[in-house]
């Protein structure tokens, strides 16, 4: 009996499966000092997103906004491609799209990437929360949000290496791409992967996904592309979203995808109460800029976020909206 | 296609050209990924924009929209100087040895016979030498001066890489290495695949785009084979169907002729469709013309279609002009000349050609009824919507009833893909409000319009008195009634001609296929190309059997193919003249001995002994034609043309403006602009986020590509202070639209005759009803003009001119 669907493409299993991802397979939860070691080992999962496969067709967002049942405004054209122009509470996974002229070739390549959560093995998002269960890890990798934890804070967004999180102007809670673990826990891969007509997205274990990976590496530089690659970045220790590039030299060419993500060392040396101290001086001193060198992205955190910090800090209550409102 | 979707898997090269399939067609692109991941093949993207399936090409080259021609008989020259040609398959399989009568020639971009002032082709001189016999006469050993081989040769010549990149835009050195790639699959073990779509077929000379390409296909030896073939994408699920049912108005069904009002008789009809063999032995199926369509005819009226009155053949209309298209409708509806009309799943506002000429002639109707399960603004024509739709609704007394009609999804019944599959669907919702099918909605009106011709006559109320109407259910027919009447089946018992004590089909029973139907009147078929689709064995489009032995790509089990559940269409030519397959590792079919088996249904008799009958079974020759005859009114071989709108003058005959043979109407001409006035190319084509108009009504399409655009190289944003993002007004010499910038390196300026030609891109979606914001589109500008074979409107090559501007009105900056 298998733990966790092996492919996107298939349909459900007729035969019950394994895991529910329920509590007890919790290998992390966020400001949660004793979590129980979870009960059984999961095999780690991922998707897999070849770059080069890719065509930009934007089915993956049509199906994560009908399978997450978001509604992502209608906005404008600005003058490209992406749309939205960034990730939204309603928008969980985005093309971005880049036009970049190869100075060795003098050719026009567009480059699409499909941006979303990587499922960091070691989350920056996870370790900056300071909501009790507000984002948990399971043992098969996937990072995911508790939304009724969330208080709303933003600091899932000051962790991440990648830009990731969005907090909804309506229910100040942070949302971001599950990897369809609503799906995976009953055997079914995510809704980008099932709906991407020429599978450039993949999911399976994270071992078939590398293999699979390799192939692609091989064909792409059958047609000359010598950098090609993985993208699994070691200093997040490896991710469970990979890219396969045709440029792994250059991931900056791919709508700044960070050349080598990791946390930021104040979020990393974090622990217990100093916690919420150390958050309370990062929101502090980043409106002050005095440490804005170290976190790889702008500070998105707004002053409300600050105060509601601080509040925290000082053992005030932080009033988060009840769950269940509109996004 | 005259392949499948599923057998791109097994290509080397593919050639996306006059298409962009990975945005249009993202689903059946997925074979082309298959190829290139498991085959290791190529992609080849020649297209004026950097599109998206360029994004994943192995190379890609500029074109300017509109000479296609030039390019490809370039790339047919380069094959045939450099020795790139499947000698074998061309010598047997083409028409390459034929001998062409004296008087054929060409010059100055015009073949011999042509009359400018009916702006047509005299074509007795485009044609055969042909024998006492009756036959063609042929040159095996390609020396005859006048053979097809060397006429080609000298029509090709002037096309070399330097006037490809004159006329074309297209680098030498890029245009070389397409070639070069190209020229590798003249082996027989090498196949390359044309997929391509609307950028071919909407151009005044759409027709011999595509020919072009045919041609150097069946040089190299790639038609009939697994991975290779002209594979038309087709626009719809079921435009496919569309044209296989006869929806164009010269057509009946299974691609039989509408008479014309010359054909004032049944045997007048038949006389020049006896096709008989043009070569000894040859099969020429269409001989079999007379009993698809008397079979046809006994389907229309059942008993009343009687040897007698040759088979109810005055109750068939005759075209007094060459086609009654849909440009004609709209020029017959501004000349006061057509009143009223049904307008059934179409959107001719958004979708047609010259917007204010549209919207002129509906105004000027008594009544139009439209049939469709969304909102369009045809339907809404009248309403005033500001800049988008700026019509004074006061003026106009059109009468509009709009009759709901259920979508796919709502129905049961079968859609045609582009590679001939009939894949029956089955209802998956129950149709909202008051809507119904089309085909309740069609019963309907002919039940009542029948009362009407019952009780008060006529000038002849014959043909609607005796339509044949036999269902369970006459005001409504039900899906699976209709297939099996397109199917057809036996009237009498149909015997054996060499056994006439042995029945074949009782009476009352399906026929197998079109091969039992018979022209005596005792079968009926509805369609003869679909017969086979519902037969005693069933509803065979219902089927689902995905096994595919050896994994050809051919799935015979699952659902329909016409004909006769053939995947491959000639694909015997599959195989060399000994009937071996020419690439053992990608057999389609062999001769054993005896007969021809293999992966697909035959496209041949299956004991037509390889060496003497030819594998193109449908042409008189028992091969295929590069040089076409009489059959195409534009020429025998393809020959560069300008679109009407062009921002160069024509190379070969700078007077020659577009296709000399296409249809122009007289109020049509003075809305055609200059290169002077309007010295920018534009080109229209639709994204991927979008379906046609259908997904302005979608939230999620909106907002994935929410507002009207065109696309612009970077320099001339820069020469006309344009920024992206920012809006511009965009105008030809029939309209003008205002949308947003979108600046970008994926179009770079052309460099053609010693001018620089700018390309807009223009995207179809948006209109003023829907959830997606309001805006145009590119038919407020497209020009008149049809293709001159078929009509098909031409979209993709037209002049504009661009400047920076404000939003419409009631639009926030």
């Amino acid at each position: 009996m298998i733990d966790s669907p092996r492919t996107a493409v298939s349909n459900p299993p007729t035969q019950s499966m394994i895991s529910n991802l329920g509590p007890g397979d919790l290998v992390r939860r966020s400001a949660t000092e004793r979590l129980p070691p979870p009960e059984r080992q999961l095999t780690p999962v991922a998707k897999l997103i070849d770059v080069s496969k890719c065509i930009g067709c934007k089915a993956c967002q049509s199906a994560c906004v009908e399978w997450n049942d978001t509604t992502p405004a209608i906005g404008e054209n600005v003058g490209v491609y992406t749309n939205p122009h960034d990730l939204t509470e309603n928008m969980f996974t985005l093309m971005r799209f880049t036009e970049w002229v190869n100075p060795e070739t003098d050719n026009l390549e567009w480059l699409i990437r499909k941006d979303g959560c990587m499922h960091c093995a070691d989350p920056g998002c996870l370790k900056a929360c300071p909501a009790p269960g507000a984002i948990v890890q399971y043992s098969n990798g996937i990072v995911d949000f508790i939304h009724e934890n969330c208080i709303g804070c933003g600091y899932c967004i000051k962790g991440c290496p990648f830009n990731i999180p969005r907090i909804s102007k309506t229910d100040r809670r942070a949302y971001k791409c599950t990897l369809c673990s609503d799906r995976v826990a009953v055997g079914q891969g995510p809704a980008c992967a099932k709906a991407c007509p020429t599978q450039a997205i993949v999911f399976g274990t994270k071992e078939d996904m590398k293999k699979h990976a390799a192939g692609r590496i091989e064909d792409l530089k059958s047609r000359g592309y010598d950098k090609a690659g993985l993208y699994d970045p070691p200093g997040v220790g490896g991710t469970h979203v990979m890219y396969v590039l045709h440029h792994n030299d250059k991931p900056g060419i791919y709508a700044d995808l960070p050349e080598n993500p990791r946390i930021s060392p104040l979020v990393q040396s974090w622990k217990g109460v100093t916690k919420y101290i150390g958050l309370a001086a990062m929101g502090l001193m980043a409106v002050g800029s005095v440490v804005h060198g170290v976190f790889a992205r702008p500070n998105r955190v707004s002053e409300e976020e600050e105060r509601h910090a601080e509040d925290l800090v000082e053992g005030r209550p932080v009033p988060p909206p009840p769950p269940g409102q509109p996004r | 296609m005259t392949n499948a979707w599923t057998d791109i898997k097994n290509t080397d090269l593919v050639v996306v050209m006059g298409g962009n399939a990975a945005e249009a067609h993202p689903c059946g692109f997925k074979w082309v990924t298959e190829a290139k991941a498991h085959r290791g093949a190529r992609l080849i993207v020649v297209d004026p924009r950097y599109t998206r399936t360029a994004s994943v090409a192995d190379f890609y080259a500029p074109i300017r929209q509109g000479s296609d021609i030039a390019f490809l008989m370039g790339v047919i020259r380069w094959c045939m100087e450099n020795d790139k040609v499947q000698w074998e398959y061309t010598k047997a399989f083409t028409n390459a040895a034929y001998i062409v009568k004296e008087g054929f020639g060409y010059q100055d971009g015009l073949f011999t016979g042509y009359d400018p002032e009916k702006r047509d082709y005299d074509r007795t001189s485009w044609d055969y030498e042909i024998d006492e016999d009756g036959y063609a006469v042929t040159d095996p050993t390609l020396q005859h001066p006048r053979c097809v081989w060397n006429l080609l040769k000298q029509h090709v010549d002037v096309y070399t890489p330097e006037m490809v990149e004159r006329i074309c835009g297209t680098p030498k050195e890029k245009f070389l290495k397409v070639a070069q790639m190209i020229g590798e699959c003249s082996s027989p073990t090498k196949t390359m695949t044309s997929m391509y779509a609307l950028g071919w077929t909407q151009h005044s000379h759409g027709a011999q785009n595509i020919r072009g390409m045919a041609m150097l296909q069946l040089i190299l030896g790639n038609i009939g084979v697994r991975g290779g073939g002209m594979n038309a994408l087709r626009g719809h699920s079921n435009i496919q169907g569309l044209t296989d049912l006869g929806l164009m108005s010269h057509l009946l069904t299974g691609y039989l002729n509408m008479p014309t009002e010359k054909e004032t008789d049944f045997e007048t009809y038949m006389k020049s469709r006896q096709f008989k063999p043009l070569r000894p032995g040859q099969t020429s199926y269409w001989q079999n013309y007379r009993k698809f369509m008397v079979s046809f005819q006994k389907a229309m009226w059942g008993d009343a279609a009687t040897a007698g009155n040759d088979w109810a053949y005055d109750y068939i209309p005759k075209l007094d002009v060459p086609s009654y298209d849909v440009l004609r409708m709209f020029e017959l509806m501004n000349d006061g000349r057509v009143n009223g009309y049904i307008c059934q799943g179409f959107n001719p506002v958004l979708a047609f050609p010259n917007r204010g000429k549209i919207v002129a002639g509906l105004s000027k109707l008594k009544f139009l009824v439209t049939m469709d399960p969304l909102e369009t603004e045809t339907a809404r024509f009248w309403e005033n919507h500001g800049e988008f739709n700026d019509v004074d609704t006061k003026s106009i007394q059109t009468e509009v009833i709009q009759l709901p009609t259920t979508c796919f999804a709502e129905e049961e019944g079968s859609l045609t893909n582009s590679g001939r599959w009939l894949q029956w669907h089955w209802a998956a919702g129950t149709p909202p409000g008051e809507a119904q099918h089309d085909t309740w909605i069609m019963a309907q009106i002919f039940l009542r319009m029948r009362e009407l011709y019952r009780k008060e006559g006529g000038a002849f109320p014959d043909p609607i008195l005796n339509l044949s109407w036999e269902y369970h259910d006459p005001t409504e027919p039900e899906p699976e009634e209709l297939a099996k009447e397109i199917n057809g089946r036996a009237l009498r018992d149909l015997t054996d001609p060499n056994d006439p004590s042995k029945v074949l089909v009782p009476a009352g029973k399906q026929v197998v296929n079109f091969s039992q139907l018979r022209d005596d009147g005792s079968t009926m078929s509805g369609c003869w190309i679909y017969s086979g689709c519902f037969n005693e064995a069933g509803n065979n489009m219902a089927r689902r059997d995905n096994h595919d032995p050896d994994e050809t790509g051919a799935y015979l089990g699952w659902t329909f193919a016409w004909p006769l559940n053939r995947r491959t269409l000639y694909n015997r030519a599959s195989c060399d003249t000994q009937g071996r397959p020419w690439d053992p590792s990608r057999k389609l079919l062999e001769w054993d001995g005896a007969k021809w088996t293999g992966y697909d249904v035959p496209d041949i008799a299956p004991n037509a002994k390889p060496e003497e009958v030819g594998p193109f079974i449908m042409n008189q020759e028992g091969v295929s034609r590069l040089f076409a005859r009489g059959m195409m009114r534009d020429g025998p071989f393809p020959a560069h043309m300008e679109p009407f709108e062009s921002p160069v003058p024509n190379v070969f005959n700078p007077k020659m403006r577009g296709n000399p043979v296409a249809r122009i109407f007289q109020n049509d001409v003075a809305q055609f602009g200059t290169s002077e006035e309007f010295p920018y190319a534009a080109t229209s084509y639709r994204l991927t986020e979008h379906f046609h108009y259908w997904t302005k009504h979608n939230r999620v399409n909106a907002a994935l590509q929410p507002e009207f655009f065109v696309e612009l190289s970077e320099e001339l944003a820069a020469e006309k202070g344009i920024t992206p993002g920012g809006w511009v007004r965009v105008w030809s010499k029939r309209g003008s639209v205002k949308a947003k910038a979108v600046v970008t390196k994926r179009i770079r300026p052309l460099h053609c005759d010693g001018r620089v030609v700018h390309v807009i891109g223009i995207p179809l979606h948006w209109g003023f009803v829907g959830a997606a914001k309001k805006g145009f589109g590119p038919n407020s500008l497209s020009p008149f003009v049809g293709e001159a074979n078929i009509e098909t409107p031409g979209y993709k090559a037209f002049l504009v001119n661009i400047e920076p501007s404000t939003a419409p009105a009631g639009v926030v900056a």
